[in-house]
């Protein structure tokens, strides 16, 4: 793909993280012996989780950066919840080695003035591609922070001209049973598909996301082009975008459609609207033994805390 | 003790060893020994390797439960084995299949307490109140507390007829794990389901008139 080479991976790619690969290993592996004696919990951090080097997290307002250890690329690319390929988290990482991003079209259409399909390389070229180090908050209640490269989805919604009947947008994944063992389950309503209000959409912080650690993003990640919205519980953020549609009604995401009661439109990161299985109120960080408190809107509020005034967020979950 | 009593009824106490061939029976605890504790030994191994995933709370916490309830669906496929099958070497591996269940369940709790939740009372009591697959799980674990505590021929010994009412806890007990597991899936219930089944035909193997009916079978097949 011709957009990448305007990327040097060196100048962004933090090089302890592939150096300390082997550290972060034996890191596992100390933990993970430490489980037959129990003298665990006492333990912070894990040795070798990175070098503890902190990066700003994005939006970095002056005076005031707040610092995160990114995960290693490793955490971040052997770790999914990608149910296209599997419902097991380390399967992705395997079965989505042949899955094929090249060539790849975004189709953009409904309510706008220019509907338009655009070529990934179209895409990558058009707009420039930033950093953003984000934490992403699974609803398992995980987390992690992760070193995205990609563009404000508003940017592309402008692009489009969205019409004054325009109220949500509607995004499609990829749907490609043959490549994609898990979409042969009878469970979900395949293709996944989410949505956004459209000015959630055009929030600074929704990014659409091309990259990982300055490079191609890697298919288990949802190659090659996927959403990024920090504030939302991790599956609001779609994988394999191929369309995306302006509309004016509230579109039905396929969580939403598979368990209506544990999964609502909005899915904001909110620790006090509890879920029947996993703990919303504290999360791990993989990587870390001890749990974190979870942070309204992940700890985002400042900036999207706005979108909601007046909504009743225990009612819409 | 009249003889016939064994065929519908067995007792409690395990077999003698002169009921058996010995050697059989000696074979058969061994490798159910053995079988129990690949688990644990994989898991180790694994730790040691890092081959945990990058969440090996998470992993253990999974590992050890699964464990613990395929123990536990075998411990109670023990008895219909001998009753439906004739396979009465069965009868000798019920106690180390349930008390192995047990050691699973036990890691797996702490693994959820002192792991997970590091022993943080107030997180613990959150998470046990909201959710009720961690009350089903808790359930189904403390009724096997006292099942692994009576397990001992002293134990059947000292309860006499009370000790089989007492063991048919563990009916109640596979039933919570399993909706324990059903409850903590997100959409596909294919797996926990599984359990669920063997659970419901290794308990409806237990009913009076399928026991008389499968009897008779019995008896219609060794006849002819």
């Amino acid at each position: 793909m011709s957009g990448w080479r305007d990327v040097d991976p060196a100048e962004i790619t933090p090089e302890h993280v592939y150096r300390n690969r082997r550290a972060f290993m034996r890191g596992i592996g100390a933990l993970a012996v430490g489980a037959g004696g129990a003298a665990l919990s006492a333990c912070g951090p894990m040795p070798g989780d990175g070098t503890g080097e902190m990066s700003p997290v994005w939006p970095a307002a002056e005076g005031d950066v707040p610092q995160e250890t990114p995960n290693t690329l490793e955490q971040i690319t052997t770790y999914n919840n990608y149910y296209e390929f599997s419902t097991d988290k380390e399967a992705p990482a395997r079965l989505a080695r042949g899955f094929k991003t090249e060539p790849w079209t975004v189709t953009v259409g409904g309510m706008v003035s220019k509907p338009a399909t655009f070529a990934m390389e179209e895409l990558l070229q058009r707009f420039p591609q930033e950093e953003r180090t984000y934490r992403l908050r699974c609803v398992e209640g995980w987390s992690m922070v992760i070193p995205w490269l990609g563009f404000p989805l508003r940017q592309l919604l402008e692009q489009v001209e969205p019409t004054s009947q325009a109220k949500f947008v509607r995004f499609e994944a990829v749907k490609r049973p043959e490549e994609m063992p898990g979409q042969k389950s009878p469970f979900y309503a395949w293709p996944y598909v989410e949505g956004l209000r459209l000015d959630e959409a055009m929030n600074d912080l929704a990014l659409l996301v091309t990259g990982l650690y300055g490079k191609p993003l890697p298919a288990q990640n949802g190659a090659p082009l996927r959403l990024a919205l920090p504030w939302k519980y991790g599956f609001k953020s779609i994988k394999g975008i191929v369309k995306i549609d302006l509309v004016d009604k509230q579109p039905t995401s396929l969580w939403m459609a598979a368990a209506p009661n544990e999964y609502g439109f909005y899915a904001n990161v909110n620790p006090d609207v509890p879920h029947p299985r996993w703990s919303q109120s504290t999360e791990r960080r993989i990587g870390e033994v001890r749990r974190r408190r979870t942070l309204p809107f992940n700890g985002y509020a400042q900036q999207v805390a706005d979108l909601y005034k007046g909504l009743d967020l225990r009612q819409n979950y | 003790m009249p003889v016939q009593r064994l065929a519908t009824a067995p007792q409690p106490v395990p077999l003698g060893r002169e009921t058996l061939p010995a050697r059989r029976g000696q074979w058969a605890r061994a490798l159910t020994h053995l079988a129990s504790l690949v688990p644990l030994a994989l898991l180790i191994w694994d730790g040691a390797q890092g081959q945990l995933t990058v969440n090996p709370i998470q992993e253990i916490t999974q590992r050890t439960g699964k464990t613990a309830l395929a123990l536990l669906v075998l411990s109670l496929a023990c008895t219909p084995a001998n009753r439906v099958l004739g396979l009465r070497v069965a009868l000798l591996l019920r106690r180390p299949l349930g008390l192995y269940a047990f050691l699973y369940a036990s890691l797996h709790l702490l693994t959820f307490f002192v792991l997970d939740y590091g022993l943080d009372v107030e997180l613990i009591w959150g998470a046990v109140a909201e959710k009720r697959y961690v009350l089903a799980g808790l359930g189904a674990f403390v009724l096997l507390v006292p099942l692994a505590l009576t397990s001992t021929r002293g134990w059947m010994r000292r309860l006499g007829r009370r000790w089989k009412p007492l063991h048919r806890l563990v009916y109640l007990a596979a039933s919570l794990a399993v909706l324990h597991y059903v409850w903590l899936v997100k959409a596909d219930i294919r797996e926990p389901l599984l359990y669920g089944a063997a659970v419901a035909v290794l308990l409806g193997l237990r009913l009076p008139p399928v026991r008389r009916a499968l009897a008779s079978l019995r008896l219609a097949l060794s006849a002819s």
